[in-house]
């Protein structure tokens, strides 16, 4: 299946892009991060430390282990400051 | 109590709070409203600047506010949040809540802004005056504020 993925805050500086689209066929959210950390040293530092991540899935908050059946858009940030 | 229609907004303007209020929660007993402003807390900040996730951000926003509306039985509600660079002294955002009796007002504009704190879609990063940027850090405190509803 094709996914968006989007980046936010530093996930977005480190990873060098806002958005991309990846061929994938993981299950969850995790499987996902596992195959985008291997691709290159970016996306290794951008995920190298997984409680800093968060993410949303088709724009609704979501947890790492969550399957991804059906999802087009992931979007990883770190924990949110707003207010 | 509340219709369905958008009652937050996601903006890089400015407001005006008392053209917010204008007609808002009219018959209320109470309106409590809340604006954050953009603080210099080391004396070397020059701007705010505030990402956001669009599409997201404005159903998150919803989404709480219409959570509020009717946990605690809300006559009207108003999200206000701004994103891009604010220099300090600028407002950041407001939330403004009527209600028939005041704790209603106030406990829902203080659940709000919890949720707005640590759960909607907005990262600051502080930019100082000597132009270096550093994102800012989620607070522990937030998340536990958050766990008292």
């Amino acid at each position: 299946m094709t996914i968006d993925v989007l980046y936010f805050a530093w996930l977005r500086e480190r990873i060098g892009t806002p958005r991309e689209q990846v061929e994938t066929s993981a299950r969850t959210v995790r499987d996902l991060i596992a195959e985008l950390a291997a691709r290159d040293d970016w996306h290794a530092a951008a995920f190298a430390d997984l409680g800093a991540v968060r993410c949303a899935l088709d724009q609704q908050l979501s947890e790492l282990d969550a399957a991804l059946d059906g999802v087009r858009e992931v979007a990883f940030f770190p924990p949110m400051t707003g207010g | 109590m509340t219709s369905p229609i958008m009652r937050a907004r996601v903006q890089s303007a400015g407001f005006d709070l008392a053209t917010e209020l204008a007609g808002f929660g009219t018959g209320a007993g109470a309106v409590v409203t809340f604006t954050g402003v953009v603080r210099d807390d080391s004396g070397r900040m020059a701007a705010l600047e505030i990402e956001h996730y669009p599409g997201m951000t404005e159903r998150a926003l919803n989404d709480y506010g219409q959570q509020a509306a009717s946990r605690f039985g809300l006559a009207d509600w108003r999200i206000v949040h701004r994103h891009g660079r604010l220099a300090v002294g600028e407002p950041i955002m407001m939330v403004a809540t009527a209600a028939r009796h005041r704790r209603a007002a106030f406990d829902a504009a203080d659940y709000l802004m919890d949720w707005l704190k640590s759960r909607a879609p907005f990262w600051k990063r502080e930019i100082g005056r000597d132009g270096t940027a550093c994102w800012v850090d989620a607070k522990a405190s937030d998340e536990t504020a958050l766990s008292r509803w």
